[in-house]
């Protein structure tokens, strides 16, 4: 579980998150939403300790990642996976050792058997035969799946995905999205997506975070999106369903 | 379900802040004034805090070995040939430059040697050896570090539970550090064999004279001295650049200044070095 306690965040004069916190239970898929610049992935970089707050805590299985150790923070971290916005990829080496790259240094099996894992992974984002390719030779898709594959690679508790639909056409977003919920179920892993894709959010989420204005002003389940009393979170659900061409509440009503 | 609501004290504090009241304004120029002055020693602070995580980080080296070998070839063997170059030219400039200041019947022309082998072993072979890789590892390291950073691609390092300083920064200083000083051998041969030649093909002195020359007036001292310059400079560029690559901040434009920065205060503290340690040793 984990646990983010009344953080606050600024960078310069800039505040970004103004007492947040927040709760992700185990197995859930929560998706944190806000517009652009809201501090979703400030949020999300606390959650692996790649920001510290500047007041607050978080917690992840009850260890405090603001009072531990650089040491205790890297082992902790290898309970993460990440999927970066662009992916992330090392661009020096091919999408097969890309997905190597955390199996060679972090785990003791033989080469087979990361031959073996890497493949698994592949198949599970359904790449199987791109493992020689080089990042660059990749649509923006194929990037966002081999990464996540290599997210996976480590079996990890938590995953998080930070807007993994972003800069993707509508199926190939699809395919995403399948693939994040077949993780969930397949793997039992938490998963925390940030977001401003309501597509993602209806098809993935159990729970809704919605950022705004450096607060978290509302936090619920999928369902009650549209019947909350947020101004703001309606605002927003209101142009994202304009957007993706659905009828909003008032107008079925 | 509503959590917290705090737009309108946000509003109504930033309206009473954004009055104008002088003496406030005073006090943020005043601010601003010395968070300028103290911006150099904070980014003193934050290079040593780099190079003192990368440096604790040599007990997990055994995990990173391989990337020493990988950064030893990119730095120093792939920086032969241009060290060469440069080093063939400034040797042949300086024997024709010297041979024309010392063109009389008074002064033995093996004084040619004399002067060319000592200056490229004390000073040209190491300084043109340190400009040249200042521009080429320095940039390069700042911008492949810097493109990592701003691709996100060190966050994924540290994610998985890799340091990345000790994956990244460490091998690149090491590397910096070993060949450097391999380069400035190479620097040195070719400048005073290039120095030998023209002398000979221009018919100022034969290669014996200036060999000659050479052996006359030689000290062990200004080898090892350039030699401790070639270890100081490959630790001057190869950390300056990672410190700007490792720290660049926004996107293209931001990689940009991190390789002109990383090349332009390599250059600089290339020169503030050498004149320390010409202090310190001569």
């Amino acid at each position: 579980m984990i646990e983010v306690k009344n953080i606050s965040k600024s960078f310069g004069s800039l505040q970004v998150l103004e007492d947040v916190s927040l709760d992700v239970h185990r197995g859930e898929k929560l998706a944190i939403i806000g517009r652009s610049g809201s501090g979703k992935s400030v949020l999300m970089k606390h959650l692996v300790g790649l920001l510290k707050p500047d007041d607050g805590h978080v917690y992840v299985d009850g260890e405090d990642l603001c009072c531990i150790s650089y040491e205790e923070l890297r082992a902790l971290r290898k309970r993460f996976g990440v999927l970066f916005q662009g992916g992330a990829l090392f661009d020096s080496m091919s999408s097969f050792e890309n997905i190597a790259f955390p199996l060679r240094y972090f785990s003791s099996i033989t080469d087979a058997e990361i031959n073996e894992r890497v493949q698994e992974c592949l198949d599970l984002v359904r790449l199987s035969d791109v493992g020689p390719k080089r990042p660059s030779e990749l649509s923006g898709g194929m990037r966002k799946r081999v990464a996540l594959a290599r997210s996976i690679s480590m079996e990890p508790k938590y995953i998080l995905y930070d807007e993994p639909t972003s800069g993707l056409d509508p199926e190939t977003s699809n395919t995403i999205n399948d693939l994040i919920n077949h993780l969930a179920d397949e793997l039992n892993v938490t998963s925390v997506l940030v977001t401003h894709d309501m597509h993602s959010v209806l098809d993935v989420a159990d729970r809704v975070a919605f950022l705004h204005g450096q607060d978290l002003e509302w936090v619920g389940p999928v369902q009650e999106l549209h019947t909350c009393a947020n101004q703001h979170l309606n605002s927003f659900v209101k142009a994202s369903e304009y957007t993706i061409g659905s009828p909003s509440p008032a107008q079925s009503s | 379900m509503c959590i917290t609501r705090r737009a309108e004290w946000n509003t109504h504090v930033g309206r009473q802040l954004s009055r104008p009241v002088t003496g406030l304004a005073h006090q943020t120029a005043a601010f601003a004034l010395l968070d300028s002055l103290l911006s150099p020693l904070r980014a003193l602070g934050r290079y040593a805090i780099l190079m003192g995580r990368a440096f604790a980080s040599i007990d997990e080296f055994r995990m990173y070995w391989k990337n020493l070998f990988i950064q030893m070839v990119r730095i120093g063997i792939d920086s032969i040939p241009i060290v060469a170059l440069a080093a063939a030219f400034s040797g042949a400039v300086l024997t024709v430059q010297t041979a024309y200041q010392l063109e009389t019947p008074f002064i033995p022309e093996s004084i040619i040697g004399s002067i060319v082998a000592p200056s490229i072993m004390l000073e040209l072979g190491v300084v043109v050896a340190g400009f040249i890789l200042s521009g080429r590892v320095g940039a390069r390291i700042a911008a492949e570090l810097g493109t990592m950073r701003v691709s996100e691609q060190i966050d994924a390092l540290e994610v998985m539970g890799l340091n990345s300083v000790g994956f990244l920064v460490l091998p690149r200083v090491l590397a910096g550090i070993v060949m450097f000083p391999i380069l400035y051998v190479v620097s040195c041969t070719v400048g005073i064999g290039t120095g030998v030649f023209t002398g000979h093909i221009g018919g100022f002195l034969s290669a014996t004279e200036f060999l000659d020359g050479a052996r006359q007036f030689f000290q062990l001292l200004d080898p090892l001295i350039g030699f401790v310059k070639s270890v100081a400079f490959g630790f001057i560029v190869t950390s300056i650049a990672c410190y700007k690559g490792y720290y660049t901040g926004g996107g293209a434009v931001g990689v940009g200044d991190s390789t002109t920065q990383a090349a332009v205060l390599s250059c600089v503290f290339i020169l503030v070095a050498d004149l320390l340690v010409a202090m310190a040793l001569l």
